[in-house]
């Protein structure tokens, strides 16, 4: 930790701390935020990251809200068994985030870095 | 059952019960040393490898990015094993599966919770922390803002929730040594504190992952061999096995259904805010993304590691309920009242937070009992030391460095700085850890989730994602959040009325998270759009550089040139 913020200024893909920032928007990376290749992979990736998170919340939450108003649902038997209702919902909630990370990693490992790879090679670096 | 095991259950506790200030009577002990062989060979060979680990990782450990970020090179699978290992704590383990014992159905409660946090991190954290950090979190939230500010709110964050993790670890770690030593618990404390020590100051990130990568491995075969053996007592047929549970529960079939773990709508949903983005703000978790090489493994090691602790909590429900089926009825399990009655639900020699090591005994005789009993030991000693760690960093990565010595100092004070730290918070844990011998830890652990929730994810995520996000919101917020966190625990039921022992709590429910996350992200909302100084400014227009490495990671291949 040699350089501290007021310094500034400095290109932070030369600074070997994060910690330092440009004191104006640098036209550097106005550039690249500018370039098609970036607007597409991050609006593409941050569209999918959220409605991902939003099905996450959604699935969760949906759980949760029987678990507080309709314990009754939950405590029904399934197929005339021991096994209640809940019990099924609540594994299913657990492979269902597993099978959700799979997907985003799945898509991100493909479109993503595909996209990413195009934009460095684009910036010839 | 043969008469042995139940020996070896009963000693122990009559002893520790009993005669923990005396000498302990010898007899006793050379009885202890006898049965006790097997578990204490394990517990022994765990420490001489684990040291001999550390040993070797103290060797190659030289740099700053060595100590703390195991200088970048854990690749993606090891890393999902470590997460998973920080993740599937003592707590976890013996916690969730005592829950489950007592409650059923309850138990999921908490596996879901601490589950589904998972995606989160990944989908809006992982890979852009790994593209912007360094060492800390707080490397990423202060990476545009006020270097002194963001270190000094992230690092408090950082101690708060490892004091709060620290306590449920060594609480689990005094009961079990407790229970196969005889040893008095504040001793077991002491030894856990001890080797902890050890593996920090010494190894640094290296050791700690490593510790806790071969601990991940050895209670993944532990526990799914214990599942196993479960199972294969009801024909693999999971229906019989719920089945006989329920038939032998005091709470009969109410155990398959959700029932007084969470008592009112809004503490359920307020429990399940905080576990969900409390592991988005874990301290220990999130500088296991400054380990691997770039944000594709940080991806990776997620993916993997959310398979592997899904897989973790169906073992630990099947446990549970293992527990419940062939321990109930037992009791030679249990500490005997008048007439030999037993309450099924109280009276489990240990605790209910030691169904899953009399549950080996079961099925496993001794010998199983003691290689789940160093494992759960390994297990505790692995996340501590995980947790220790992470809060050294805190200290003297953060803290010293950028708060008290404003950047000028080096790499290697730093880190002796950080050894010294470790050798504190050691400490510091051992104490807590007798201070709060009689609270559940799955309960604890919550606690260090909603402060995880409620300050560290909403300073982190806003920084990240929020151009308008300036240093005055995040500090006010994430102290706000931390503030009201603490408070509203502290106001609980669980802290005012059982531990201060006053009449009524003020604060109505048992987790604080609903309340004080969004509390926190609207402080850092409103203070950062109100926040009009040259320095806000400057921040909001410094995004454009963050924001692309934090989207490409275009500029932190040279930060992490290591």
């Amino acid at each position: 930790m040699t350089t501290s913020y007021a310094q500034g200024g400095a290109d932070p893909r030369l600074a070997r701390d994060p910690g330092v920032a440009a004191v104006e928007s640098d036209p550097q990376f106005e550039r690249i935020i500018r370039t098609p290749t970036f607007r597409t992979l991050v609006h593409e990736r941050t569209r999918f990251g959220w409605i991902l998170t939003g099905l996450m919340l959604v699935v969760y939450f949906g759980f949760i809200g029987l678990i507080a108003f309709d314990k009754a649902l939950l405590a029904t038997k399934v197929g005339g068994g021991t096994a209640s209702l809940g019990l099924f919902l609540g594994v299913g909630v657990i492979v269902f985030a597993f099978i959700l990370t799979g997907i985003y990693v799945v898509r991100a490992n493909g479109r993503y870095d595909a996209l990413t790879a195009e934009l460095t090679r684009s910036l010839g670096r | 059952m043969t008469r042995l095991p139940t020996l070896l259950l009963t000693v122990p506790l009559a002893l520790a019960a009993t005669a923990a200030r005396a000498a302990g009577p010898d007899l006793g002990a050379v009885q202890q040393q006898a049965t006790n062989w097997p578990a204490i060979g394990m517990f022994l060979f765990f420490v001489l490898f684990t040291l001999g680990i550390t040993y070797k990782a103290a060797k190659g450990t030289k740099s700053a990015a060595d100590f703390y970020a195991a200088g970048g090179g854990i690749s993606a699978g090891t890393n999902s094993l470590a997460i998973a290992g920080d993740y599937m704590s003592a707590a976890s383990f013996l916690g969730i599966s005592g829950l489950v014992y007592t409650s059923g159905f309850d138990g999921l409660i908490y596996s879901t919770g601490f589950l589904v946090g998972w995606p989160i991190v990944l989908f809006l954290i992982a890979e852009r922390l790994r593209n912007l950090g360094k060492f800390t979190f707080a490397d990423v939230a202060s990476f545009r803002l006020d270097q002194t500010a963001i270190r000094l709110i992230s690092a408090t964050g950082t101690l708060v929730v490892v004091a709060f993790y620290l306590i449920a670890q060594m609480v689990g770690a005094g009961k079990l040594i407790q229970l196969l030593f005889g040893l008095p618990y504040l001793y077991a404390v002491v030894i856990v504190g001890a080797l902890m020590i050890i593996y920090v100051a010494f190894g640094g990130m290296k050791a700690t992952t490593w510790v806790q990568v071969i601990k991940a491995c050895l209670l993944l075969g532990g526990a799914t061999f214990m599942a196993g053996a479960v199972l294969y007592k009801y024909g693999f047929n999971p229906e019989t096995l719920f089945a006989a549970a329920v038939q032998t529960h005091p709470k009969g079939d109410a155990i398959m259904a959700p029932g007084g773990l969470v008592t009112n709508p809004i503490d359920s949903i307020s429990l399940g805010v905080g576990l969900m983005f409390g592991t988005a703000g874990l301290p220990h978790i999130l500088m296991r993304f400054f380990t691997v090489s770039d944000a594709q493994a940080a991806r990776k090691s997620v993916f993997y590691a959310t398979g592997l602790i899904g897989y973790f909590y169906i073992l630990t429900f099947i446990i549970g309920f293992g527990g419940i089926a062939l321990l109930m009825s037992d009791p030679s399990y249990f500490k005997l009242g008048a007439g030999g009655s037993f309450d099924k639900l109280k009276d489990m020699i240990g605790g209910t937070n030691m169904v899953a090591v009399n549950l080996a005994n079961a099925v496993g005789g001794p010998y199983f009992l003691g290689f789940i009993s160093a494992v759960a030991f390994a297990t505790i000693l692995a996340v501590v030391a995980g947790l220790t760690l992470a809060g050294a960093s805190a200290v003297s990565h953060d803290l010293y460095a950028q708060v008290i010595a404003r950047g000028r100092t080096t790499e290697k004070h730093e880190v002796n700085l950080s050894k010294i730290s470790a050798v504190a918070i050691g400490i510091v844990a051992i104490v807590l850890g007798y201070i709060f011998e009689n609270q559940n830890v799955a309960f604890m652990v919550g606690l260090a989730f909603s402060v995880a929730a409620s300050c560290n994810f909403p300073v982190l995520a806003m920084s990240i994602l929020w151009r308008g996000t300036t240093t005055w919101g995040a500090l006010i917020g994430g102290l706000v959040g931390l503030v009201a966190a603490v408070v509203m625990v502290v106001l609980s039921d669980a802290v005012w009325v059982k531990t201060f022992g006053q009449p009524a709590a003020l604060f109505p429910y048992a987790n604080p998270a609903l309340f004080s996350m969004p509390l926190a992200f609207v402080t850092i909302w409103l203070v950062s759009k109100v926040d009009n100084t040259a320095r806000a400014r400057r921040e909001r227009a410094a995004f454009d550089a963050q924001y692309v490495r934090s989207e490409t990671g275009i500029g932190a291949s040279l930060a992490h040139a290591h």
